[in-house]
Order: C-alpha cells, then sequence, then structure tokens
C-alpha cells in the first residue's frame, strides 16, 4: 500500500522557485532516502509535505490529499517530521518533551511508551527531568527521534539526523532507526548528506538535484551507479 | 518604625496588584512574543463591567466571578480577530496594533460606562487588625491571599496540565508544536482569555484601593506592572510578581522617604525600567536559556 504520493510538488519561497515537480512515493514500511547536495531541495521537499511550506501539486498521505492544511491537521495522520536542527523543546524537561509527542493521543499508554523509547535510548531515562536544551546534540538527536516517535507515528521524516553528529553517533542512531523500521513497520523518508549511511538502511532512494530528482532506484542501483558513487558517495 | 512599616504594606499592597497585571503580561509575552500594552484597558474594561453589575445589584464576589467569564471570552476573541491577522508581520506592526486597542477600548469603555468617577466596592471586609501601631486590614490580606491564591492556580495549570504543557510547547517552539499535531493558534487564544480574566481580577482588586473608577485608572498600574516585569524578566512568572512586589514597595518608599519625588512617583519605575535595562537586560529572573550547538 502506498503511504505518501507526492506528484508534481511545485513550491518556493516568495519569488524563488526551489521545488520544481518532485514525484516521489513511500510504500509502508518501506525506509526511502533522498540524497542531494546543499539547496538541492531536499528540506524544502519535506517542510511541503509536513504542510510548514506553500506548494502547489499533490501530497496524499493514505487516502488524504493534505496539501495545503496546516502542519497540526497533517500531523494528526501521524506524520512525524523531525525537523533540520532537531526541533526539541529546549526549555522543558526530557520527559516533558516527550509526552508532548503524544500530545494528541487519546489512548492510555502514553506512559507506557515514554518507558520503552528510555529503554531504546537509555541515555533519556539518565536524563529524564533535565532540561533538553542541556543535553549533547547526539542525545537531543535522540530526544527528537524518541519525541516523533511518542506521536505513534505511520510515517516518520527525517530531516539530516546525521548533522552535527559524531561518525560513531550517527552509526550508533541509523542503526537504531533499521531496527525500529524492522520491528514496528514505521516508513521512515529521511533526507541525508551521509549517503553512504543511509542507502545502507533504505529499500530505496532518490536523488534530487536544484529541485528536480534526477534517479531514483533501489539503494544497491544508486550504490553501484557511478555518477552517484562519485558526487555522494566519494568514491572514484 | 512604624511608618516604615506602613509604608511597606501600602507597598505592598499596591505591589500584589502589579504583580498580577505583570503576570498578565508576562503570560502572553511567554507564550505570543506580544508584549500587550492594551492589558490594562481590557482590564479597565472588564472592571467597569464589574462596577455595572455590582451597581444594578449583584453581589461584588459574583459579579467579579462574572467579569472574569466575560473576559476570558473577550481575550480569546480579540486573539482571534485583532492578533490573528498579524501574528506573523513585523514586531512593530503588533506593537501598533496593541496601542490601537488600548485607545479603542479606553474610548469604548467611556462611551458605554460614561465619565463620572463611579464608586467600585471592594470584595473584603472593612477594619483590619491593629499590631502595635501599625494596621493590617481585611483588605491587605485579601489582596495578598489573591496573589497567592492566582500563583498556586497559574502554576498547576502550566506545570500540571496537558493544556499547561501545550502553552508550554508552544512558547519554547511554536514550529515544532505544530508537528507534533498541537494547534498552535488555539494555544495562544487560551493564553490570551487566561490573561484577560487575570487582568479583570487585578482591576478588581485595585480599583476599590483608590479613590474612584475612572477612565485613567488602569494606566498608572500597566507602567507599574511593565516595571515589575522587566525587573523580573519577561519570561518569568515567578519574576514578575517579585518584580511586581518590588515596584511596589519602592514606590511606597520612595514617595515617604525621598521628598522630591512627591507627586512625581511615576518616575520610579521608569528608572527602574531604564536601569535594569542598562545592566541586566533578562532581568532578576529572566532565564539564559541553556543551549548546547
Amino acid at each position: 500500500m502506498t503511504l505518501l504520493a507526492v506528484s508534481d510538488l511545485r513550491g518556493g519561497y516568495g519569488p524563488v522557485r526551489v521545488l520544481h515537480g518532485i514525484d516521489l512515493r513511500v510504500e509502508a514500511g518501506e525506509i526511502v532516502v533522498v540524497l542531494g547536495a546543499n539547496g538541492s531541495g531536499k528540506t524544502s521537499t519535506l517542510r511541503a509535505i509536513s504542510g510548514m511550506m506553500r506548494a502547489s501539486g499533490s501530497v496524499r498521505i493514505g487516502d488524504h490529499e493534505v496539501l495545503g492544511r496546516p502542519p497540526e491537521v497533517i500531523a494528526r495522520l501521524r506524520v512525524a517530521h523531525v525537523p533540520q536542527g532537531r526541533g526539541t523543546f529546549p526549555e522543558l524537561t526530557v520527559e516533558e518533551n516527550l509526552r508532548i509527542g503524544a500530545f494528541s493521543r487519546r489512548d492510555k499508554d502514553v506512559a507506557a511508551d515514554i518507558d520503552r523509547w528510555c529503554t531504546v535510548f537509555p541515555r533519556l531515562r539518565e536524563r529524564r527531568d533535565q532540561q533538553a536544551g542541556s543535553m549533547s546534540g547526539g542525545e537531543q538527536q535522540m530526544l527528537a527521534v524518541s519525541r516523533a516517535l511518542m506521536m505513534n507515528p505511520r510515517l516518520l521524516l527525517l530531516d539530516e539526523p546525521s548533522l552535527g553528529l559524531a561518525p560513531l553517533v550517527t552509526q550508533e542512531l541509523f542503526a537504531r532507526l533499521a531496527e525500529l523500521n524492522a520491528q514496528t513497520n514505521i516508513a521512515m523518508l529521511i533526507v541525508e548528506q551521509n549517503a553512504k549511511l543511509a542507502l545502507r538502511i533504505a529499500a530505496r532512494g532518490y536523488v534530487l538535484e536544484a529541485g528536480e530528482i534526477v534517479a531514483s532506484g533501489s539503494s544497491q542501483e544508486l550504490s553501484s551507479n557511478d555518477e552517484i558513487r562519485k558526487a555522494y558517495l566519494g568514491m572514484a | 518604625m512604624t511608618l516604615f512599616l506602613q509604608q511597606l504594606m501600602n507597598g505592598i499592597g499596591n505591589g500584589v496588584i502589579y504583580a498580577s497585571v505583570a503576570l498578565a503580561l508576562v503570560l502572553i509575552y511567554r507564550t505570543t512574543g506580544i508584549l500587550n500594552f492594551a492589558q490594562g484597558e481590557m482590564a479597565l474594561f472588564a472592571t467597569y463591567c464589574t462596577w455595572k453589575l455590582s451597581d444594578e445589584g449583584v453581589g461584588i464576589v459574583a459579579a467579579i466571578a462574572i467579569s472574569m467569564v466575560f473576559a476570558f471570552v473577550t481575550g480569546a476573541v480579540v486573539e482571534r480577530v485583532l492578533i490573528r491577522p498579524v501574528e506573523r508581520a513585523s514586531p512593530f506592526v503588533i506593537l501598533i496594533v496593541t496601542i490601537g486597542m488600548f485607545l479603542a477600548v479606553n474610548s469604548l469603555a467611556v462611551t458605554i460606562f460614561g465619565d463620572d468617577e463611579k464608586q467600585l466596592p471592594s470584595a473584603f471586609a472593612d477594619g483590619g487588625w491593629s499590631v502595635g501601631d501599625v494596621s493590617i486590614t481585611y483588605e491587605f490580606v485579601g489582596l495578598v491571599l489573591v496573589l497567592v491564591a492566582e500563583c498556586v492556580l497559574l502554576f498547576l495549570l502550566l506545570q500540571r496540565t496537558k493544556l499547561g504543557l501545550g502553552l508550554r510547547a508552544v512558547a519554547s517552539n511554536a514550529e515544532s508544536a505544530r508537528l507534533v499535531g498541537i494547534s498552535s493558534g488555539t494555544m495562544l487564544m487560551f493564553g490570551w482569555a487566561i490573561a484577560a480574566a487575570l487582568g479583570a481580577l487585578g482591576g478588581a482588586m485595585y480599583v476599590p484601593t483608590t479613590p474612584a473608577l475612572t477612565a485613567g485608572s488602569m494606566q498608572a498600574v500597566l507602567v507599574y506592572a511593565l516595571a515589575g516585569a522587566t525587573l523580573g524578566g519577561f519570561d518569568s512568572p515567578v519574576g514578575a510578581v517579585a518584580g511586581g512586589l518590588v515596584v511596589g514597595v519602592g514606590e511606597a518608599m520612595a514617595i515617604q522617604y525621598i521628598e522630591p519625588l512627591h507627586d512625581i512617583e511615576l518616575v520610579v519605575p521608569f528608572a527602574l525600567i531604564g536601569i535594569v535595562l542598562l545592566f541586566k537586560p533578562t532581568g532578576l529572573f529572566g532565564r539564559n536559556v541553556v543551549e548546547r550547538v
């Protein structure tokens, strides 16, 4: 079943057009990566999907056309967006950050879920009552992902999760994301500069250049494409 | 010494009022980043409503409660109708809107209720206790208790309820709040509504301690409350309360002990604002958010 279907997505900031007709899709339970250089429109694509940016075209989540809907409405369709720079609530404690993630949930399992993600990311339990802003970049990224998971999402949008993280921390994070996907079947659309790591956990990928999709295929196909190897994987 | 203690009590009595208006200012500032210059006039209008109800024979406590509900609703409507359209505009636009509201609400109050002086009964009984030569009025004790209750309820609301969590989330990071499904618009509306209700309460507490209710009743209060909020730090409810009290006591002491300030005591809050901005712009309780990059 197709969970996310984006077609002919166009948009920009004021007179500057940054997306020139993007088509992509994410199947239920699938990990998909979007590669591209700085300024190619990766972040804008995610922002348009979650309603943070005006755009034209079509964005379908399941059976719902969501283009033009406000972000809070799209979020309630269980689409969790971890923005670039993490977007945690720095003045609030770690536990409060997690409870905010469950804000629109009506079920009774919130406490159990907080416990669950604190077990997956033990640092969060240690820092439960600490201000989120005082944690290291890696810990904040774990928190941002956990907060998104508290929404009980079907689709997780991750904007450059590796940004500002040490290589080992990034590896750890990606390993966790792959585990999560295997266990919970949450679909993920990951925008990433670290192509090598991202392609390792993704099933498929797209390459974005100047607001257009210039290549797409399975992770294997992309990894063995010479041009992509040169441009994004740093290999000759 | 007796004089000093008496002035201290007077100062605290006024300070309590400043603190509660400062609390309303800070509540809106924290959730929306907007400094609502019309806060005092919205409270004035609600106080006129209290007077009207009381004049029609409603008991004063009931009149205050009804006016607070009215103010709560009005605050929400004001946010939705007047503030929402300019929410994303520059701070200057928003500033002008709140100043425009200041003038409009004031004029509206005069148009509806007339410009003659009115007497609003106090919610507290006359009289009090004498301790030595110092008299402690029931009103003084009542004012302090109301402020304490206000602080406790606000604390519980912000720290212990889901609505409070949402309000703090929007204040901390509005964009991320929307991404987890919190409607920031609804939260801001609640923020304005609660602040307006607090203002209504503050007005009804304050006016009976003055000679009469007039169209200018709340103007000095707004200035003192601004000084209190600046002193305490605009993002800190605790600071607003402490700041308001300090300003109240400072005002009373300045009137008593600094002869040249007699009748021009309004310079006290302005001087205080200047000094705070010069030496500690975040205020005494303002937080520098700890953030690692």
